[in-house]
């Protein structure tokens, strides 16, 4: 192998981060392609000691990426990444070792943790940092993370399986890890996804103190608010390429939304709902928890022709639950839902869809279509019985290839055409596929569950504004999003989910996201707010 | 240089034609080394092979009557595998089919003659489906995996019709051999050409693969257990009843594989013995895998593991080399099939770092 | 009741219990591993064959006893090595290549006998393991005669159970393998190899696989049969689940099987007149199928079970 010429080893380049003894970590011209995607184009970076970097951009900026070449978990096409050792030299981390990355000090928490759960705490923290072939150093390896957790204020009772532990505190073992293996750059993979705004404002303490230490930290993140508030500098990237680079101080909300974003986008304008009849009810219904499907301890609302409904919460009080009962895959254990003033009692999906009921799933990937089934089936797969799909048990190609080429054409699902499978559709397109089988038949009641999670700014604007049209044609609409930016877009009315129970917070015009905060975490109106 | 693998969007048809062919040749070519092992010369043991398969009439008509009932037990295995139930307990299925057809055509019941072979191909159709929609249930009602209890239900089979045929069904007239009361002369199928054994069940396999076919490509039914097959989350979110699906995809692949059981019975043998499938249902696995879970390709898939059963036999004969090479290609065969899929997922290729 | 009592008191009844236990506690470890990393093995009941006919013959070539138990795992650890390459290098479906596998191990294993001993009518013998005193031990009252009539290759899977309970429990690379079972991710995130931990695992779980078949040629009997495993290793399977992938538990539920049919032997004899012989050689498939159905939906499966891994593959 050609090693003098090996692009990764010049000698110029190597050179150039030397110069200021405070930097951590040194990113010079990574380049990652997917196929024709070019994820990564040239981006540097540098990271210095005490310093939080936010790294911000839209979905499918590349920000993700770019952190897993940095950890190792993708080998960049082109590109170094320089650490600084031990010994205060910058050395190039060999591509695609996560190893490597670990010795050399860098720490990454991933957006989906990576924890064992049928391990404690304690062995997940010490998993991979003893040799493999020994008794292991159980009793040392307590005493020194006890010591960590009371230097950085991580508490979590490290005893306890992980999987009976809460996100938050899932998210504290996940920066222990990287901690005890002395990690001098901690990576953070939008971490606030799944906090409330509560937890999240004690992870940024926590995130300061380190810094204060002397850690240098990434903060990876979408969302402006947060990164105005605990960053020291913002990088910005847009389209795989870095828009711009500022310190946190010279910043505003405005100019970071412009290089994030590019060019203007036409922000759908929400004018206010008129509220018709009642669609659906749910009166004191409790649902089980299932799986990972979450508990509905007391849920009580009325959903109504030509009003959204916003039902705002962390991720994993009870909404899969809600939805579930909604698509029809489970009726409620105790208590009434009324479809149309009738009662349902058996979990129907298909009944549902043909009273006019239009679901969006939450996972649109795993529940909304089927990879390996073209476009056109997976848009004739809820009515796939009716006599427009089939005749006596026979299918009608010729409609389904009908029906899913005016589909294409009427919601621009970007795809090959009707025969194409459905798994090669990007998750805007996938999404475009549900929507245009889900709103054709013009539905009185529609659940969108996080129907933008992991759409681009264009996208979204798109599915809100068909969102936006259905309620206008009279539809009631549910919206379930851990995103208040897009629920304070679309909702006219807040409902809150805290373990289970629904708490109706009202017209949203008259609420602000401090309120919704506090409810997301359990305060109900009239109780004292947190002490904190 | 170095080896990139890309996935592929796409495994055109020829390309899955390509890697069953390649699959079975593989399976052959790697025989040589136990052949030359066992001190025989390989090229002489393949020509012995190919003219033991295929070198007559008399040849042929064996192979095609192994065939058959790989046929519907690749078949069973095939549209199991499509929705992902795992059904590895076609052999057990096979034997109650033959039981059915033993207890419905051997007198026990009068039934006018023209409606004797019917009969005792719909009643091996429910036995072996049945035999299938349990351990079906016992999954959706318990969580219990069928791949262990398909498995272990085909060695209680055996040993319930072994207990039947030394018991109450025991032949009087077959001294002391362990074999059941043979059919009426009405349940037996009749050969498809005077003096060779080839029978009507290769014609009744036909017909079940162009049923499957048409039922993959042209019905709901298909289409629903596509769905439930590729993924049951979606396809309960869109509401199709997956576990009735399940049931229906269970009843016939134990169906088909009850019929191969019957056609054994009904087409060849005549009455039921503890020896009558020599493995049929685990290669119908490997018929099943060959064929890339297509019905048309089973039934070719069922000739080529028939003509290696048969092959071997006859150069086992000639050559003193064990028939047991016979199940070294089929294993074989479902190895190299299976490392063929990798190849239909990913693209190989080389590529010089600098092109990265 | 009678019958009851006498066949429960006898220490015969235990000692053949332990025995038929013996390739099963084999048999499930081996499994319990490779499950524990992620990896279902349906190559089992071939290793089963594989073994025994492997160990078998080198002891009948002459390599000693302990040299064919070597070899036995030897051919296990090669099958093993096949299904970790396909299953854990390419990713391919755990349930066809267990099954090719078991195909190929018992159609490898019947070829090589009949090619090895081409003119043998009845299966030829060797010495096998015979029956140790352990001083102290043999001693003790009922349970001494039981475990008096033992051999070396019992013990051995005894002391297999509580090393494999300690490597699991108390080890680093324990700590690994149950992490790589339930969430690969966290163990590469951690700068360890999920493929090396589940070859690896693979490789010595299909090794102990082995070892059960051998058992059966080299200690309770001293030949080698067609069909003389049987389904134990299907058997093996179901009971990993009984089991809850623990490896204490697996040596209960392997005794408690091993109980219950040196039990229905004894009942045979006693009964075997009224009813037919098979339905006695049919419950401990049942009761396989019976264990499997009644735990299954409160069984703790490894999450990572039957998932295959790529590198820096996400949830």
């Amino acid at each position: 192998m050609g090693v003098p010429d090996h692009p990764n080893i010049s000698k110029s380049e190597a050179q150039e981060p030397m110069t200021d003894p405070a930097i951590l970590l040194s990113l010079s011209n990574i380049t990652k392609r997917f196929g024709a995607l070019v994820a990564n184009d040239a981006i540097s970076l540098d990271l210095r000691k005490g310093e939080i970097l936010a790294l911000l951009g839209e979905n499918g900026a590349g920000k993700t990426t770019l952190m897993n070449i940095l950890f190792g978990h993708y080998v960049q096409d082109e590109g170094t990444v320089r650490v600084r050792t031990n010994g205060g030299n910058m050395t190039a981390l060999p591509p695609g070792s996560p190893g490597a990355a670990l010795s050399a000090g860098v720490g990454m928490v991933h957006q989906h943790f990576t924890l064992a759960e049928n391990l404690s705490g304690l062995d997940n923290i010490r998993l991979g940092t003893e040799p493999l072939l020994s008794l292991g150093r159980r009793a040392t390896a307590r005493t020194r993370i006890k010591s960590i957790i009371a230097e950085s204020g991580l508490e979590v009772d490290l005893d306890r399986r992980v999987a009976d532990l809460t996100v938050g505190e899932k998210q504290r073992i996940e920066i222990l890890k990287a901690l005890y293996r002395d990690a001098r750059v901690l990576i953070l993979d939008e971490p606030t996804a799944v906090l409330t705004p509560q937890e999240a404002e004690g992870l940024f303490v926590v995130l300061r103190r380190l810094a204060a230490n002397g850690l240098g930290v990434i903060f990876i993140s979408h969302k402006l608010g947060e990164v105005l508030a605990v960053s020291h500098r913002i990088m910005v990237l847009r389209g795989g390429k870095k828009a711009g680079e500022l310190t946190t101080a010279e910043a505003d909300r405005r100019s970071i939304a412009d290089l994030m974003v590019g060019k203007a986008v036409a922000q759908v304008t929400r004018t206010p709902g008129r509220a018709g009849d009642p669609l659906l009810e749910l009166d004191h219904v409790t649902l089980a928890k299932s799986g990972s499907r979450s508990a509905v301890a007391d849920a009580s609302f009325t959903l109504r022709a030509g009003e959204i409904t916003g039902l705002a919460g962390v991720s994993g009080n009870g909404q899969a639950g809600i939805a579930a009962m909604l698509s029809g895959l489970a009726v409620p254990d105790t208590g009434i839902m009324r479809l149309f003033g009738a009662p349902v009692t058996r979990a129907d999906p298909r009944r549902l869809v043909q009273q006019g009921v239009a679901r969006m799933p939450e996972d649109r990937q795993h529940d909304g279509v089927v990879g390996t089934m073209s476009v056109a089936d997976n848009i004739a797969i809820e009515e796939i019985r009716s006599p427009g799909f089939s005749r006596f048990g026979l299918l009608d190609n010729n409609a389904m290839r009908a029906r899913a080429e005016s589909a294409i054409a009427a919601y621009d699902v970007r795809c090959p055409g009707p025969d194409a499978e459905a798994r090669l559709l990007s998750g805007g397109n996938v999404q475009k596929l549900i929507l245009a089988r889900v709103l054709e038949r013009e539905p009185r009641i529609i659940l969108a569950n996080q129907p933008t999670r992991g759409l681009d700014i264009g996208a979204q604007a798109e599915v809100h504004r068909r969102i936006l049209a259905a309620r206008d044609r009279g539809a009631a609409v549910l919206v379930i999003s851990e995103d208040l930016d897009e629920l304070f877009a679309l909702a006219d009315r807040f409902l809150v989910i805290h373990a289970g129970d629904v708490v109706d917070a009202g017209p949203a015009d008259a609420l602000d996201r401090a309120t919704i905060g506090l409810l997301m975490a359990g305060q109900s109106h009239t109780t004292e707010p947190l002490a904190q | 240089m170095s080896l990139r693998l890309d996935p592929r969007e796409h495994a055109p048809l020829s390309l899955r034609l390509l890697v069953s062919l390649l699959a079975g040749l593989t399976a052959l070519l790697l025989v040589a080394v136990p052949v030359m092992a066992a001190g025989a010369n390989p090229f002489e043991a393949y020509l012995l092979m190919a003219q033991g398969a295929f070198g007559s009439m008399f040849a042929l008509s064996e192979t095609l009557n192994r065939a058959t009932p790989l046929i519907l037990t690749g078949l069973a295995a095939a549209v199991a595998f499509r929705a992902r139930l795992w059904n590895i307990g076609a052999e057990g299925q096979l034997y109650m089919g033959a039981l059915a057809a033993v207890l419905v055509g051997s007198g026990f019941l009068q039934l006018p003659a023209p409606l004797v072979i019917p009969a005792i191909m719909l009643a091996g159709f429910l036995a072996g489906g049945l035999m299938m929609v349990i351990p079906a249930m016992l999954k959706q009602r318990f969580g219990a995996d069928e791949v262990v209890i398909t498995l272990l239900l085909n060695f209680v089979v055996i040993l319930f019709i072994q207990m039947l045929i030394e018991g109450p069904l025991k032949d009087p007239l077959a001294m002391g051999w362990p074999q059941s009361v043979p059919l009426l002369a009405e349940a037996k199928f009749d050969k498809l050409i005077p003096r060779l054994r080839m029978h009507w069940g290769l014609i009744i396999g036909l017909v079940a693969a162009l049923i499957l076919w048409l039922m993959v490509k042209r019905t709901v039914l298909g289409f629903e257990i596509k769905a439930v097959g590729e993924n049951k989350a979606a396809a309960r979110f869109a509401g199709i009843p997956v576990d009735a699906t399940m049931l229906k995809v269970a009843l016939i692949s134990g169906g088909l594989a009850g019929l191969a059981g019957v056609g054994e019975v009904a087409g060849v043998k005549g009455y039921l013995s503890a020896d009558l499938s020599p493995g049929f249902g685990y290669s119908g696995i490997v018929v099943a895998m060959l064929a890339g879970l297509s019905p048309i390709g089973s039934v070719v898939a069922a000739v080529f593991i028939a003509a290696v059963f048969v092959g071997a036999d006859s150069m086992s004969r000639a050559t003193g080399i064990s028939n047991y090479l016979a199940d070294l290609v089929v294993a074989l065969s479902l190895l190299c099939v299976l490392v063929g899929s990798f190849f239909l997922r990913f693209r190989l290729r080389w590529q010089s770092r600098q092109e990265a | 009741m009678d019958i009851l009592l006498d066949i429960f008191a006898s220490a015969n009844f235990w000692a053949a219990a332990i025995r038929i236990a013996t390739p099963l506690i084999f048999g499930v470890l081996g499994a319990l591993i490779c499950e524990r990393a992620g990896v279902l093995n349906l190559g089992i009941e071939g290793i089963f064959v594989a073994g025994a006919m492997a160990g078998w013959l080198a002891v009948y070539l002459g390599a000693g006893l302990w040299g064919g138990v070597l070899i036995a795992a030897l051919a296990g650890a090669m099958f093993g090595l096949l299904h970790a390459f396909l299953t854990v290098i390419l990713g391919l479906s755990q349930h066809v290549s267990g099954i090719g596998i078991t195909l190929l191990a018992t159609s490898a294993s019947y070829f090589t006998y009949r090619t090895t001993l081409p003119d043998v009518s009845s299966p030829p013998r060797i010495a096998p393991f015979q029956p140790i005193a352990v001083p102290g031990l043999s001693e003790l009252p009922f349970i001494g005669p039981a475990l008096f009539q033992q051999t070396l290759f019992t013990w051995l899977a005894l002391a297999l159970v509580a090393v494999v309970a300690f490597v699991l429990y108390r080890t680093p690379l324990g700590l690994a393998i149950r992490a790589v079972g339930d969430n690969p991710a966290s163990v590469e995130a951690q700068g360890l190899s999920v493929r090396g931990l589940r070859i690896g695992a693979v490789v010595i779980g299909s090794a102990l696989m082995a070892l059960g078949g051998a058992f059966l040629t080299m200690s309770a009997f001293d030949a080698f049969f067609f069909g003389m495993v049987n389904g134990r290793g299907w058997i093996c399977i179901a009971l990993v689940v009984f089991a809850s992938w623990q490896p204490g538990k697996a040596l209960l539920g392997a005794l408690l099987f091993g109980a219950f049919d040196a039990f229905q032997i004894r009942l045979q004899a006693e009964i075997g007149q009224v009813v037919p012989g098979q339905v006695f050689l049919m419950l401990p498939y049942l009761l396989s199928i019976l264990a499997l159905v009644l735990v299954a939906r409160k069984a703790d499966y490894p999450r990572a079970l039957l998932q295959p891994w790529t590198k820096g593959q996400r949830h």
